[in-house]
This record gives C-alpha cells, structure tokens and sequence, in this order.
C-alpha cells in the first residue's frame, strides 16, 4: 500500500460566521464564506482549488450546490456523508486523490443555519418503522442508552459526565468565538432540565449556526504559502452501525478501530500526542473516545476525566476550542475539530494555544456512535 | 421465472404483530438478528427463516426522556431471550424505575388508523 504519511498538508482554516448568523443566511453562503476566509488564510485563490470536498445535512447534491455557487469546476469532488465524521473521512480522500496525482489543493468545508431554521428542519429524520413507535429522542437518546451501559458495568457516575462539560466550558472561556462562555458548575449542569436520562441539557451539545473550511497541498505547495503546515500522517475510519440497537457494544465504539488505524500509519502512540480534539456531541463522548483511543482503560474513563486531568491546566488538553458543547455546534461538527487540531499545531490558537504542539489528533463521529475517523497531524519536525 | 419477492421483510413482521407475535428472523445457521432484512447480515444469503419468540427478553440499555410539554417516557434496549437486540419501551412502572437488567414480557400495542401494532415490554419479575 502507498504511503501517505505527510503526502499533503492542512494550510489554511476558518470558521464562517457562528452562533446564530443573519436573517435569510443559506448553508451555502455560510460554506462559501467559510472556504474564501480559509483561503485568504493560506494566501491562495479560488481559481487553485482543483478539489472540493463537502457535506451537509441541508443539501443532498452539495457538490453541485456549491460548484455553482463559487462557479468552480474542480477536477475531484466528494460529498460523502457519514454524519458529523464525514470531513475526517473528506481528508482521507484528499490524501489519496493527492497521491494520485489527481489534484494538488482541496478546500474540505461545511456550513449549517441549524439553529435559525431549527434542527428538525435542518436534517430531515429517515423514517424508521422499528424504532419510530417509541418516539426516541434523537440523537440524544442513542447516546444516553450507550451511556447507561457504561454506568451499569463501571459505576460511572452523572458527575463524571458533567465534569466534562466544565472543562469544556472553561477552554470556551479562553476562546473569543465561543457561543458559550459564562461560568458553569458541576452542579450546574446536574441541576439544568433533563433532556433524556442520564443527560440534562448541558450534557448535550450546542445547537448553533456555522460553516468551517480547511485548505489541504502538498508539501511543496505549502512553501510559498502564509501559514505553518499541519502535515496529515495518519487517518482512520471505522463504520460499526447505523441504528444505536445494533451497535455491537454499547461502551466500545468505533474509535477503538480507527483510532490504532491512524497511531499505526502516523507511528506514533497515544502518550505522544500534544492535544486532542474529541466529538463532544455529548459529555459520555469524550470519555469513551479517550478510553477508545488508549488514553485510559476500558471502565476509567469518568474517573478520567474528573479533577480537571482534561480542563485548561490539566495534564491532558483535550478539545481546547471549548468543543461541541461549548464553543460552536452547527450539525455536523467534525470539521471544526480539523480546525482546531490544525491551528494547535500550526501555532496560531491565541490565548488557548497549547505549547510546543507537534501532534494534534481529531477524532470525529457521526450518527448514533455509528461512524469514527480519526485524523493525526503534525509540525515539520515530525516527518 | 420471476425471483420478485411477494412480501417486505415489515409486512411479515407486522403480520405477525397483528396475531399478537413478536417474530424475527434467522440465518442458515440458526443465528438470531433484528431487524428483519431480505439478505442475511455478513453473508448475504436470502435463505432466511421467520420464527416466533416466546417475548421475554432483559433490559440491556434505558433512558427516560422528558418532553417539554408532556409526560416522562422511557426508551429501552431489550435482549431477547432468542438472542436479538431490539429498541422498544417498558411500560406499567414509572420510567425511572426502569433497570438495566430486569425481566420483562412482550405486549402488543393495539393498532389506529395511523400506527401499526406495535411491541412494547412490561416488567416479568418471574420469567
């Protein structure tokens, strides 16, 4: 198998306009607005772009929805849609259209008017005949039902969920773009109304406006270009299900396959990583990503995740953007993980920015826990 | 010779249903699975047999929601003895009270104009 290690690399990211955006804002001028600031970013123009890599749940033939709005003809398009991990897949794409020689700059992007239209316009449920009689609430009821098991068999507790909304909340305090910023408590998030037990509606993610874009070249490329490279070693994708009720372990997802994909192509090990930005659709992601991926054993992951080991000044930063719960959620959130992991090792992360990043790792998730990728990347120093 | 199939995988589910049964189907090798398909999970093969469970089941997974504007629910995932994993919904206790591991039995949820018959599940201390 061809190597791609380091075979293209992240050069420019922006986020569009965030929270709730202006009156009559479509996903495509959200998308479009987010792929000239990623570009402007870099130092390069439309007219490089021979890639162009998106997905959204508002439009079903996104490609063709935003090649016309940019007016571009690219050489190489992808809309695939696995949910809120498509663009970690995107990357994954980029990379081998890149080595064969099929393209040389891809623009990855998204844009979502989620929270003005409201969710249920934004991504139409499929119907379901068996599950639909049971009115689930979704998806924060798959996630609930996976989080009860892993309470069962390993006594995690509510607290240890709502400490991970804490230390999101205190990263989003020390981010300028965050939607949410004010304090928040433990008690805070136990006490706020309950959504669908054993999660109130702190525990689940924002629901906001918002597009993202990245640039991906090649290394040579990047020379002449503004920005420090992130160059991508390493990714992984993993589907296990569709319907949470056939999710073959409710306390081990997909990430525990992608996530030795991407260390092995990438050699390197979880202990080496400066930063990690996890799919915090809910607190129980964080921690089952962070046992799924090796950071700690399987059943550990409330305990740590307590004591603020995750938050600003914990010995693990994770989700430094103040996450999906905190900083920004428009739908599918896996591109704004790109984004950050991107920035931290580029260097340009501002207040949040952590010291001395090499290795930033993303791991995105789509659906009920259904789809996991995981994209590591790092500084020059790393090739 | 036409191979159409006369029948969807839901119509004979719900047939069933309709008698009071909670059916599911399995494999060549007499391995359970949910939900009914027209080719096996991981092989493909279309020589599938329907069989009738005796709808006792334990509670693998809950939830208990809170609408807005309307009574708690509970959401649960229930293992059936036969050996398939189903969403469904136990009723005859508060929701809360709903256990991961407790026994529970089918019920059919008589049908309207609008919904089908449908599976729920109550507590089978017992069974």
């Amino acid at each position: 198998m061809t190597d791609l290690r380091g075979n293209c690399c992240i050069v420019g990211t922006a986020e569009s306009d965030l929270g709730v955006v202006a009156p009559g804002m479509t996903p495509f001028d959200l998308t479009a607005q987010a792929t000239m600031r990623a570009l402007d970013d870099c130092g390069l123009k439309l007219s490089d772009v021979d890639g162009f890599f998106c997905a959204m749940s508002q439009s079903r033939m996104v490609s063709m929805a935003m090649c016309e709005y940019l007016r571009i003809q690219p050489k190489y398009f992808d809309s695939t849609q696995i949910g809120g991990s498509s663009f970690m897949a995107h990357v994954s794409h980029v990379q081998a259209a890149v080595a064969a020689g099929l393209i040389e700059v891809a623009v990855v992007a998204y844009g979502s008017t989620q929270r003005s239209v409201s969710r249920a316009a934004a991504s139409a449920r499929e119907p379901n005949p068996y599950e639909d009689p049971y009115k689930p609430m979704m998806p924060p009821s798959a996630y609930a039902l996976a989080a009860s098991r892993h309470m069962h068999l390993y006594g995690t507790t509510r607290e240890n969920l709502a400490e991970v909304a804490v230390a999101a909340r205190k990263w989003a305090q020390m981010n300028p773009k965050a939607y949410r910023r004010e304090d928040l408590s433990v008690d805070d998030v136990l006490n706020a109304p309950m959504i669908s037990y054993p999660f109130t509606v702190r525990d689940c993610c924002l629901v906001t406006d918002g597009g993202g874009a990245i640039v991906i070249t090649t290394p040579e490329r990047a020379k002449d270009l503004k920005r420090k490279p992130a160059y991508i070693l390493g990714t992984g994708e993993h589907i296990s299900h569709n319907m949470i009720s056939s999710m073959p372990d409710l306390t081990v997802s997909g990430a525990a396959q992608s996530g030795p994909i991407a260390f092995g192509k990438a050699g390197v090990k979880p202990a080496d990583i400066d930063v990690l930005e996890l799919y915090d659709a809910f607190t129980y992601n964080t921690m089952l990503f962070l046992e799924d991926l090796g950071y700690c054993e399987k059943g550990e992951g409330g305990a740590f995740v307590s004591g603020g080991r995750i938050a600003p000044g914990g010995e693990l930063p994770v989700n430094t953007n103040g996450g999906g719960l905190s900083y920004c959620h428009p739908g599918m959130y896996g591109l704004f993980l790109l984004i950050e992991a991107a920035r931290q090792v580029q260097g340009v992360a501002g207040d949040r920015q952590i010291d001395g990043v090499d290795l930033a790792l993303a791991h995105g998730n789509g659906g009920v826990l259904s789809s996991q990728c995981t994209v590591i990347m790092g500084s020059e120093a790393t090739l | 010779m036409s191979d159409r199939a006369e029948t969807s995988p839901l119509a004979v589910f719900r047939e069933h249903c309709d008698k009071g049964e909670l059916a599911y189907q399995v494999d060549e090798k007499g391995t359970a699975f949910f939900y009914p398909r027209l080719a096996a999970p991981g092989t493909g093969s279309g020589k599938l047999s329907w069989k009738v469970s005796k709808g006792l089941g334990t509670v693998h997974a809950t939830t208990t929601l809170y609408p807005r504007n309307s009574e708690p629910y509970d959401v649960s995932l229930i293992d059936i003895d036969e050996g398939f994993r189903m969403m469904s919904r136990v009723e005859k206790i508060d929701p809360a009270d709903v256990k991961i591991g407790m026994r529970v039995k089918v019920r059919m949820i008589p049908g309207t104009d609008d919904t089908p018959v449908y599976p729920v599940f109550d507590p089978a201390e017992d069974a």
